[in-house]
């Protein structure tokens, strides 16, 4: 037994040495030489400051953008670090709400937020992923009928024709991939960078 | 339900086993030590290692030395893990400044890394450096998982030959699956995960201003490269809190589907290697139909129940299914799939939050992991899980007809059995024992986020998935406190090691003993019902020891909800 000794030390050092440091670190400097900005994390500038990623949800509230999803992010209590306060699209520390099915807590929030979004658009049948928070709590996408859901408001905010918008919105939504793989979507961040290109010209 | 969604579930299955055979031929050089393709460049390389740190290559080690060079190496990695997340403070790659990780939690870490758990404690982007995350947490995603398929092989032999003491050679097995199997995969894997999104940076995390003005602090890292060995080892402890269902984890539908192959490939291709090693192709297919049964008919339950919704949806008039905790591009189906073949093999990674399926959506992945993770299973020890079954079934049939049970070649007696059924009784102690502690003790009962069926059932799915290594979570239980981080330990620990040393037991003796022909008494293990017998065996352990746990979970829960009652 005692000649396994060294083996036990030293091959896990060597070990430790390939997997631990000399791939990822190649694997970064390949990375970075290959796919520079996705290595970054896709990265979006506007008038050369981020504003931004590609795949990062933010918040909106104004009525003049589309809103996301609803996100439980946290962040520390400023007041008191032992605790934590809402801080949605919280970046740096992912998580979802972790609401169960029976849960009265998320009972009450949906029927809130139901009630809120029929009262903003009385007219179409309320998309479950605007109410509903996500898994990360930075989804960058909505379904294709949350932002259809959300015209009239931005329209009315930005004074543009809702057949405008829609056409934008219909742009704006990739597909499956193949017709196959995953759902149809609209990353939220890149419809309002182009709202706001449009609202500019 | 949805005609689309199926068939991105049966082009799942699809792949999975048209990638057994041709991995599962590759796999077989590597243990039994032929030429490959990949010879030239790593030979030179395998061969230094075995010079500088004196492993004689030719030298076969008994059961017990091979078990404890094993544990000896795990001892390393944990003292690793422990001290880069004490000390991560004052060493280089931490831009973000974190501070020293506390002992209970760093303690709880590296066990759930060195058990191939990745229990996830610790919040990721908020809590731990780029050092950690790469000598820490990417290392021993490589090693626990090479582990695994060098005890999964060690037992394979332990049926393939006769008449000998040994079951081949810890520090060659563990070596060649590192180098040879893991590291060439991930490093393609690497670049087609930063080809979708993934970033692989060591730079600071980056401040963003949002179109609305608010400041966006987007944490960054070397992800890419700890996501590939995350996924194909089965580990799933996630660079981010969220985990594959942090966009930067998983950022599109292809990166989804990639991942969800990359956690069965390797488990899969090992019943390929089983049939090989014992001569026989068609025993590795009968092993692969049983955990395709298992594994088709939790997808169908949880896909159901996750498309159906819940009342309190239905009751707001909302349709399109339970979307709390899910991500858009992955939808319902994608989702569902997701968190059964993490919960089938002893992956842990989520795209989707657990906690908040429905309550059966969420019972079949605690059922997946109390079954042992048996489905396919973590690399290796899914395999080992497996056998064990697959020997308590053969002594099953041996009853019945009142025969000496046999499988392929190998009596299986007294011994055999004994050690199967201690392994398998480890799954009940633990689960079932530290539940029953952490629904009284009431430092235990305040880490509970839901109330009702369900505040149990995340005391119940913590153990579950601690115990079979699992390492995915009912997250909203807040388990960084002193209790669960040494109970949960305790838990990772005995689930590992405690089945691990009487399989190896098993494979020490299964070696000795000579082989033998079949003959026309022998039963058959490659036909319907072999497979029909293996699954009726696992579904009536697991089901006779967890049914009243779960009954007083997700059940009650199920039946509650449908009476329209929230908690």
């Amino acid at each position: 037994m005692l000649r396994e000794i060294r083996p036990a030390i030293v091959l896990l050092l060597v070990l430790t040495a390939i997997t631990g440091l000399a791939y990822p670190l190649a694997m970064t400097a390949i990375a970075g030489a290959i796919f520079p900005a996705q290595a970054q994390g896709s990265l979006i500038e506007r008038d050369g400051k981020v504003v931004g990623s590609a795949l990062i949800g933010q918040e909106f509230k104004d009525d003049k953008y589309f809103h996301g999803r609803l996100s439980a992010t946290l962040a520390p209590d400023p007041n008191d670090s032992t605790k934590a306060v809402s801080a949605p699209y919280n970046a740096a520390n992912s998580g979802g709400s972790n609401l169960g099915p029976t849960s009265k807590a998320l009972a009450d929030r949906l029927k809130e937020d139901v009630d809120k979004l029929k009262a903003e658009n009385p007219n179409a049948a309320v998309p479950v992923d605007l109410v509903t928070t996500s898994a990360s709590g930075l989804d960058p996408d909505i379904s294709p009928e949350a932002a259809q859901f959300q015209v009239p408001r931005v329209a009315k905010a930005r004074s543009i024709s809702e057949d405008q918008l829609r056409q934008l919105v219909a742009s704006n939504t990739q597909g499956r991939l193949l017709g196959l793989l995953g759902e149809p979507r609209v990353n939220v961040l890149a419809l309002n960078l182009a709202l706001d290109r449009a609202s500019a010209k | 339900m949805t005609v689309i969604g199926w068939l991105q579930i049966i082009l799942f299955c699809v792949i999975v086993v048209a990638l057994a055979k041709p991995l599962g031929w590759y796999m077989t050089r590597v243990f039994n030590g032929e030429r490959t393709f990949l010879s030239p460049v790593l030979r030179p390389i395998e061969a230094g290692i075995y010079w500088f740190s004196g492993v004689d290559e030719r030298r076969e080690q008994h059961w017990l030395t091979y078990t404890v060079s094993m544990l000896l190496f795990h001892v390393g990695g944990f003292l690793i893990i422990y001290g880069v997340m004490r000390l991560q403070a004052v060493l280089p790659f931490n831009p973000a400044g974190q501070s020293a990780v506390a002992e209970d939690l760093s303690f709880n870490t590296a066990i759930s890394f060195i058990t191939n758990t990745n229990w996830q404690n610790y919040g990721g982007e908020s809590t731990i450096s780029y050092l950690v995350q790469m000598v820490g947490l990417t290392h021993q995603n490589f090693l626990s998982a090479a582990t695994g398929i060098a005890l999964a092989v060690a037992l394979i032999r332990g049926f393939s030959r006769a008449s000998m003491r040994t079951v081949g050679n810890f520090w060659v097995d563990v070596t060649r699956t590192t180098l040879y199997v893991l590291l060439p995969i991930c490093v393609v894997y690497t670049l087609f995960l930063v080809s979708q999104g993934i970033p692989q940076t060591l730079g600071d995390y980056v401040e963003a201003t949002t179109l609305e003005g608010a400041k966006q602090t987007i944490a960054v890292g070397p992800v890419a490269s700890q996501v590939a060995i995350k996924m194909l080892g089965t580990n799933g402890g996630g660079f981010f809190n969220a985990n594959a269902a942090h966009p930067f984890e998983n950022p599109t539908a292809l990166s989804n589907f990639v991942q969800m192959l990359s956690i069965f490939t390797l488990g899969a291709a090992l019943t390929n290697v089983f049939g090989r090693m014992v001569g026989n192709q068609s025993q590795g297919w009968a092993i692969l139909a049983v955990m395709g049964v298992l594994f088709i008919a939790g997808v169908a339950i949880t896909y159901w129940a996750e498309a159906n919704g819940t009342s309190t949806l239905h009751a707001l008039g909302l349709a399109g299914g339970n979307m709390e905790g899910k991500e858009v591009r992955f939808g319902i189906v994608a989702s569902s799939l997701f968190a059964v073949i993490t919960t089938a093999a002893s992956c842990g990674a989520v795209n989707a939050m657990h906690d908040s399926f429905t309550a059966l959506g969420g019972m079949i992945p605690l059922i997946n992991i109390e079954l042992g993770e048996i489905v396919v299973g973590g690399v290796g020890a899914g395999m080992y899980g497996m056998l064990l079954f697959v020997i308590l079934a053969i002594f099953v049939a041996g009853l019945m007809v009142g025969r000496t049970p046999e499988y392929v070649g190998k009596k299986i007696e007294a011994r055999e059995v004994k050690m199967a059924m201690l392994a398998i009784l480890v799954l009940p102690l633990m689960i079932l024992g530290w539940t029953a502690v952490g629904v009284v003790y009431p430092a235990a009962v305040a880490s509970m986020a839901n109330a009702g069926p369900h505040g149990f059932t995340e005391v119940l799915y913590a153990f579950t998935s601690a115990t079979g290594n699992n390492g995915s979570a009912f997250a909203g239980l807040t388990g960084n406190t002193l209790f669960y981080n040494i109970t949960l330990a305790s838990a990772m620990f005995v689930g590992r090691f405690f089945m691990i040393i009487p399989a190896m037991a098993i494979a020490g003796s299964l070696a000795a003993k000579k082989s033998i022909p079949p003959s026309a008494g022998t039963f058959p293990t490659t036909g319907g019902l072999f497979v029909g017998l293996v699954v009726g065996v696992i579904l009536i352990i697991g089901g006779l020891t967890f049914f009243p746990a779960l009954a007083l979970g997700p059940i009650v829960e199920h039946l509650a909800m449908n009476a329209g009652q929230v908690f």
